[in-house]
């Protein structure tokens, strides 16, 4: 059974209607990517799973409707969120912004976080605020980690940051999403095809696609017409 | 930001936009001129409302009352243009207001001029005022705004209350300089070409809020209250439509002060109290905000209640609950205050709102 | 040099009850964009419940019975807060300008409701003999309750900031301060945290009450909304949301007042506040220690 099932997605913004008809699963192993133009809604879709926005339609978690639940009760379900800015909380220092992420009742894996973030374990007591953005996206990354969920959110985990930086933020998704089930915005093609073995495109507020990730990372005029990108 | 929309920033969104009609050039003027008409024969009436007025609506202190009430209305109104229309959580409304009533009687006092000339420079000087404070105060928005309006309001108070040149009268106000109000306006016999000056008051104050919320300028001041950003997409700025609905709304409220200080022949400290500033706000809401008659009829409301509540609250009835209960319904901030909370949680909308309601 | 001694310990004074009402005004606003205009009420609620107990509690000496009038100051303070935030705010969730109309209709309603219980007259507080005693600090002669009242704010706000900094549930406040939807998103139940801050906010109050009655010689319904207005003033200058933000504005703005009010003229303090808080404004608009404006 898939641990995540949308159905007939829809979500308003304010008065924007910004998703018609999403439809997507993810299979409990492995990454599903999650790919489409700018502002096609991916975004939205993810907030919508948490919880954070009022929608219609079927978001069911190991099989159960989630829609209209609290996000407090949905994240207690196992969904790690990572957000698209970040959003560590700045005037809190590094260990606190894990402390807040523990979960009561599960095992709290620092062990975990800390090998694949090194940054993050020596120096606990800065604020998160004075990070780099690389090492606040690994503190994002982390506080999603830090609990054994079932699934995890990521959105845009590479935005804005150093290609160098890049590189160490796929590499510690790797390592940590081998076990786990990812449902993975990203916009940058080459990066989703590293990590994702399937792939679900959205084009104006639907999905357009769904199928295997190299498929459509080996398509050019497929790739090109739902992401506007030109495949090398 | 994207994890923000389960708590919307604190906008100035006035009391739910549903009910917020859209296109309301309906029949309300027509209705509303009849009831000009019948306020307007009122002082000719020599019946009254027992329990709620203490004589029929030909005595002075009947008529009093309704001047007062008709006053707030007008007050109520210029509010509803800042806060209902262009949605600025505006706490310093009695300022304008209570600047009327002192800057008018001091120039009557010690500048000498008639009446109507001091009223005119009053509300020039309080628009002049306005737009300086306004200015600064519009560097925030949302309850910062709220809060800054608020101590401006509150210098006010102080500088009144403590009187520090000896000039503002304190705690026991001022009364009317009466030598150089119009002999048709003056003293208790005159109370109903008072009312009639009030009720008139209150239809200029109407009929100029609406032409300026109907017009061009009053949908850009509709826009920000929606959704302030996208006006900004629109490459129209904001600041100068927020400053002139609060400009505007404080000249409003200046000619109600010039009023007032007939009505109730003096200048009192209680109207400079952020007590007041806030029952402006109640009033608005009252009624229903984003509506001119609904505010009207919210200020007039309180007006009454807040002046016959507590008549009514020393009957024999009120007398004979225990003590614990009586003293607390014989305070009409008690009863309106407990009232509007009720209002919040049940009929957002206010009065004007409530006939609609119970229709759909 | 001995008066300034003596206004600088009485603005001190002074700040340190404007810190009990605008700390928790910050927190509630911070946490819940929720401006509370009732929230005089507590600080007078708190006041009125020491005046209680100090006038009928007599088998105990004035001493104790000044420590069991703060302790039911604050359970006062605690209880009214949580109600309020249970019964009445949590069913206008996400409506911040509804939340804060029902709040102002609140405050009138609590006030007149004082009124009707107690009058409008200040009721004096019967007060410890070694309150009105004097020591002599750096020559000058400073009313023991003047150090009382600075003791107890400091004690306070040295609590405030362990509680925020050391407990979880200071630490999903100051998180939710932030942004409360990633609070949520974590798995924590912010509502929580909101009768939390509803309840620490009156329980603040309540006690800025108690020794407001002692600082301003009695209590009085309204005396509460008289101080939440510099306490908005504190809130707006030390930016919203931020405890030690509140703090030093609070320690600004009393000491500006008192020092105009001795110095230049009285009366010409509280003038001198708003244009304080003019200036601040317009250099900047977000407060001394805030982050961007709300």
């Amino acid at each position: 059974m898939s641990v995540l099932e949308i159905e007939a997605l829809n979500v308003w913004r304010g008065e924007a209607h910004v998703l018609h008809g999403v439809d997507l699963s993810v299979e409990p192993n492995g990454v599903t990517a999650l790919l489409g133009r700018n502002g096609v809604g991916k975004t939205t879709t993810l907030l919508a799973v948490m919880g954070l926005l009022p929608a219609t339609g079927s978001i069911r978690v190991d099989g159960e409707e989630v829609i209209g639940t609290p996000s407090h009760l949905i994240a207690q379900r196992g969904i790690g969120y990572v957000p698209e800015d970040r959003e560590v909380f700045s005037a809190l220092t590094v260990a606190e912004n894990l402390r807040l992420a523990e979960r009561p009742g599960v095992e709290h894996r620092y062990d975990l976080v800390y090998e694949l973030f090194p940054d993050l374990a020596s120096r606990p007591n800065q604020p998160a605020g004075t990070l780099s953005g690389g090492q606040q996206q690994m503190l994002a990354i982390a506080r999603a980690l830090l609990n054994p969920n079932r699934l995890l959110l990521i959105d845009e985990p590479t935005k804005g940051l150093a290609p160098i930086v890049v590189e160490s933020v796929v590499e510690a998704l790797v390592k940590a999403t081998a076990d786990t089930a990812v449902l993975l915005v990203e916009q940058n093609l080459w990066v989703a095809a590293e990590l994702a073995s399937r792939a679900v495109v959205i084009d104006e507020g639907k999905t357009v696609y769904a199928g295997d990730m190299d498929t459509l990372a080996g398509d050019p005029q497929l790739a090109g017409r739902y992401l506007g990108v030109e495949v090398r | 930001m994207t994890t923000k929309p389960l708590e919307e920033p604190a906008t100035t969104r006035p009391v739910d936009p549903a009910l917020v009609p859209h296109g309301g050039r309906s029949k309300a003027p027509k209705v509303l001129a009849a009831v000009a008409v019948i306020l307007a024969l009122l002082p000719l009436v020599p019946v009254g409302i027992p329990v709620l007025f203490s004589g029929p609506f030909d005595t002075p202190g009947t008529l009093q009352v309704l001047a007062v009430a008709l006053t707030l209305a007008g007050l109520a109104m210029s509010y509803d243009v800042i806060f209902g229309y262009t949605g600025l959580l505006s706490f310093g409304h009695a300022l304008p207001f209570a600047l009327a009533v002192y800057g008018t009687n001091l120039l009557m006092a010690h500048a000498r001029l008639p009446y109507p000339v001091a009223a005119v420079v009053a509300i020039v000087g309080v628009v002049a005022l306005s737009a300086l404070l306004g200015a600064v105060a519009l560097r925030t928005t949302g309850v910062a705004f709220a809060m800054v309006t608020l101590a401006f309001a509150e210098a006010f108070s102080i500088l009144v209350l403590t009187d520090p040149v000896r000039f503002l009268g304190g705690e026991e106000g001022l009364s009317i300089a009466s030598d150089m109000v119009p002999d048709l306006f003056r003293g208790v016999v005159n109370t109903r070409n008072i009312y009639w000056l009030a009720l008139l008051t209150a239809v200029v104050v109407y009929v100029l809020a609406r032409r300026v919320v109907t017009s061009r300028a009053g949908r850009v001041f509709e826009a920000i209250r929606e959704n302030e950003p996208r006006v900004e997409m629109l490459g129209l700025a904001p600041f100068p439509y927020k400053l002139t609905s609060f400009v505007f709304g404080s000249g409003l409220a200046a000619l109600c002060g010039t009023v007032y200080l007939l009505v109730v022949r003096g200048a009192n400290a209680s109207i400079t109290s952020p007590d007041f500033t806030l029952s402006i706000l109640i009033m608005v809401v009252l009624g229903g905000a984003g509506r001119l008659w609904g505010a009207a009829l919210g200020g007039f409301v309180y007006g009454v209640l807040n002046l016959r509540l507590s008549g009514v609250a020393t009957s024999d009835a009120i007398d004979a609950l225990p003590d614990w209960l009586a003293g607390p319904l014989s305070e009409p901030l008690f009863v309106l205050g407990t009232l509007f909370v009720l209002l919040m949680l049940f009929a957002p909308g206010g009065l004007s709102s409530i006939g609609r309601r119970m229709r759909s | 040099m001995s008066s300034f001694v003596l206004y600088t310990i009485t603005g001190l004074g002074l700040a340190g009850l404007y810190f009990l009402l605008a700390s928790g005004l910050s927190l509630i606003f911070g946490l819940m964009s929720v401006l509370n205009l009732a929230h005089g009420a507590f600080f007078a609620a708190g006041g009125f419940a020491a005046w209680w107990v100090m006038d009928s509690v007599t088998f105990l000496s004035p001493g104790p019975r000044f420590l069991v009038a703060i302790g039911a100051a604050a359970l006062v303070g605690t209880v009214t807060g949580a109600l309020v935030e249970r019964g009445l705010i949590r069913r206008l969730y996400g409506k911040h300008v509804e939340q804060i109309l029902l709040t102002i209709g609140l405050g009138m309603a609590a006030v007149a409701l004082m009124g009707g219980w107690f009058g409008y007259d200040p009721r004096l507080l019967t007060q410890p003999g070694w309150f009105t005693d004097t020591t002599e600090i750096a020559g000058a002669n400073i009313p023991n309750s003047r150090l009382l009242i600075l003791g107890v704010a400091v004690l306070l706000l040295v609590g405030l900031m362990l509680f925020l900094s050391r407990t979880r549930h200071g630490l999903i406040i100051r998180a939710g301060v932030e942004n409360p939807a990633m609070v949520q998103a974590l798995g924590i139940d912010v509502a929580r945290s909101f009768t939390i801050v509803f309840a620490l906010g009156g329980a603040l109050a309540g006690v800025g009450g108690a020794l407001g009655a002692v600082y301003f010689n009695g209590i009085s319904p309204s005396l509460g909304t008289a101080q939440l207005i510099f306490a908005f003033i504190v809130v707006v200058i030390g930016g919203l949301g931020s405890v030690p933000g509140t703090a030093l504005a609070a320690a600004l703005v009393a000491l500006t007042q008192v020092y105009v009010n001795n110095y230049v003229a009285t009366g010409l303090g509280s003038i001198s506040v708003v244009i304080l808080l003019a200036l601040v404004l317009l250099i900047r608009p977000q407060g001394l220690l805030g982050k961007a404006a709300p």
